[in-house]
């Protein structure tokens, strides 16, 4: 039997296409039964560089494992993930889970990769379209008591035993060396998606998809889903945007003055 | 509308829907005014394992039919013709060894063209041989263990690009059309040049090009079938692959068609959207109907074929009539919806009119094929 040396956890998300977001008024939060789901789109781009770590070291040691926590419609997500040459995927859902913050969820997550047998390298998207929060890879790296590097752009180099990160900042490149085992997060300017392989359709369709519980992670009802989470939502609402917008005309002397003035009154210069 | 597709071919269909609408779309002006073959394109269709619906499950394909490879194509060609040409014309440099090729030839080449990272092309026409078949000049005389190979071959999609090629000639001159024979070639055999590439008037992303043999050696285990057989091997091989140039038409024409109609609701007129006037709507309704009929037939075609029937000449070489005559009549008619815009490169109708052109050309030209139909009716009769 061939002997798995490196195994490298994805964790995603199957978010409400943005168009369509709807809030529960009662729960606080998102309505997602009856309506278009989509992979986090930031969550493809650590699928696919995921895949092509694989590609890298090409020797069939390594082993890409998709991981999500939610309903179970979230197993669709995880067929795509098959579909673009994931290996295995595991989808966590229980009622238990439901109502979860950024602590529950990591504390979830977490569980499940011990479940696993702990791994090399965990990528994530680096936040994603519905919580946008960014915190659930940095306080799975801290559960895990691994480093983390958020918002890598490339990977120029890996091996087994380190990962060397690049990330652009707003006015700098970072290139980190950290040893591995390590959690990163990925921007969307790494990689593009590939489209996916027939093979790996006709995989992911006659595949099942494992169903992880509480229960099964071992983990007690109070330190998963609502109950588990420190922060609880009060309510969620659209910032309502007003645009006011005043023309000023005349002479260019004469609206840089103008302007001048009206940024002045509005304490803005 | 409904296809009655399997979820299998429904899949297919999907893979080549998100190659078109993220990768061909957003490239295809710039390959066109290029003419640079678009082999990034290409390495993604690899990738997604259509090059294996060529090629039988026993040798590393995917392969379950014509129907199949149809259906790829038309979506291909939705997004661009030359990458679609590129596509099919791999197919048809395959389809020789599935007609002729023996185990060894099978294994050997086969697993790589399925994978997708070579590519095969299909060499018969040559300047003096057009749909004249019997014509062409290429020799190829045995030498103790080889064919030596002379001649030029003209015209030859993927010529340059791909790595093995079906070239067909004659062994045998003086048997005209009973001495052409299928030699399979490499690329980078010694004596096998590439010449002129062709400035075209559509698909001029796709490689065309000059095949140019000087003393060119192969072993003799690279002939295909027999002596002999080589007109036979490419009739075959026709049969099979003019339904694919069918489905070509029908994606092209269907990309004209979905284009036209967006831009009658948007571009207005005297006050309202141009797609109100019933010279408008006629147009579309027929231009989709003509969509319809070609795609209908395509697919009966490709079914007939898979089912196993022998004598598929006539309705192979129909349903590359009528869809090429359609796809040439709606892409001209979306033009014309277009207007002046249509006449504009900043739109792709025009591209699409000029790409539509060479599916009534190659493979058998719509006129060589009326003759195939009627010899063939003639002979069996009209059922």
């Amino acid at each position: 039997m061939q002997v798995i040396k490196i195994k490298i956890v994805v964790c995603i998300k199957q978010v409400p296409g943005s168009t369509e977001i709807k809030i529960d008024s009662r729960t606080n939060t998102l309505v997602r039964e009856g309506i278009d789901n989509i992979i986090n789109p930031f969550d493809a781009y650590a699928v696919e560089e995921a895949v092509r770590i694989k590609e890298r070291f090409n020797d069939g040691n390594v082993e890409v494992i998709a991981m999500t926590m939610g309903p179970p419609q979230s197993g669709d997500m995880l067929k795509e993930a098959i579909s673009v040459g994931v290996d295995r995927v595991v989808l966590l859902s229980d009622r238990a889970f439901a109502g979860a913050d950024t602590w529950a969820t990591s504390n979830t997550l977490a569980k499940a990769v011990k479940k696993i047998g702990g791994c090399r390298l965990i990528i994530l998207g680096k936040q994603t379209l519905d919580g946008d929060t960014g915190q659930v890879g940095p306080e799975l790296a801290q559960r895990m008591g691994i480093p983390f590097i958020g918002y890598a752009s490339s990977i120029p180099e890996i091996s087994k035993d380190k990962i060397k990160i690049k990330r652009l900042m707003e006015d700098r490149y970072e290139i980190f060396e950290v040893n591995l085992p390590a959690a990163i997060s990925v921007v969307k300017d790494i990689n593009i998606p590939r489209v996916p392989s027939l093979r790996g359709k006709v995989k992911a369709r006659n595949m099942e998809i494992p169903v992880w519980d509480a229960k099964k992670l071992e983990a007690d009802e109070d330190e998963v889903g609502l109950s588990g989470s420190y922060t609880q939502v009060i309510k969620i609402f659209t910032p309502e945007i007003k645009h006011d917008i005043k023309m000023i005309e005349g002479s260019t002397e004469e609206q840089v003055e103008q302007l001048y003035k009206e940024l002045k009154d509005l304490k803005v210069i | 509308m409904k296809y009655l597709l399997t979820e299998e071919q429904d899949m297919i269909v999907d893979i080549c829907r998100q190659i078109v609408d993220g990768r061909i779309i957003p490239a295809r002006a710039e390959m066109d005014r290029e003419g640079t073959f678009p082999w990034e394109i290409i390495k993604e269709i690899a990738k997604s394992d259509l090059f294996r619906l060529f090629v039988p499950q026993e040798y590393d394909g995917m392969g379950t039919g014509i129907f199949e490879i149809c259906l790829a194509t038309e979506e291909l060609s939705r997004g661009d013709l030359s990458v679609a040409t590129s596509y099919a014309a791999s197919g048809l440099g395959i389809i020789p060894f599935l007609v002729a090729g023996s185990e060894e030839q099978k294994k050997k080449y086969l697993p790589q063209l399925a994978e997708g990272k070579k590519l095969a092309a299909f060499g018969l026409t040559e300047a003096e041989a057009g749909s004249d078949v019997g014509s062409i000049r290429t020799k190829a005389s045995i030498e103790k263990d080889c064919y030596v190979l002379n001649g030029t071959k003209q015209w030859i999609t993927n010529g340059g690009e791909a790595d093995i090629y079906t070239i067909f000639a004659m062994t045998n001159p003086q048997k005209g059309i009973r001495g052409a024979s299928a030699i399979i070639v490499e690329k980078g055999t010694p004596g096998f040049e590439f010449g002129k590439k062709e400035d075209k008037l559509g698909i001029r992303a796709s490689a065309t090009r000059e095949l140019i043999f000087t003393d060119c050696r192969v072993p003799k285990e690279n002939i295909l079938g027999s002596e002999g057989m080589g007109f036979i091997i490419a009739m075959k091989t026709f049969d099979q692959s003019r339904p694919v140039v069918g489905a070509q038409a029908v994606g092209v024409a269907q990309a004209a068609l979905e284009e036209a109609l967006n831009y009658s609701k948007i571009r207005k007129q005297f006050g309202t959207a141009i797609s109100s006037f019933q010279a408008i709507q006629h147009m579309l309704a027929d231009m989709a109907t003509n969509v319809e009929a070609a795609r209908a037939l395509v697919y009966h075609t490709a079914r007939v074929i898979d089912s196993g029937e022998k004598n598929i000449s006539r309705l192979s070489s129909m349903s590359k009539i009528f869809a090429s005559d359609a796809a040439m009549k709606v892409t001209t008619d979306a033009v014309q919806i277009f207007g002046g815009y249509g006449f504009m490169k900043e739109y792709p109708v025009e591209k699409m009119m000029r790409d539509a052109k060479i599916t009534q050309i190659y493979e058998g030209t719509n006129q060589i094929l009326r003759n195939i139909i009627a010899l063939d009716m003639i002979k069996r009769g009209v059922l």
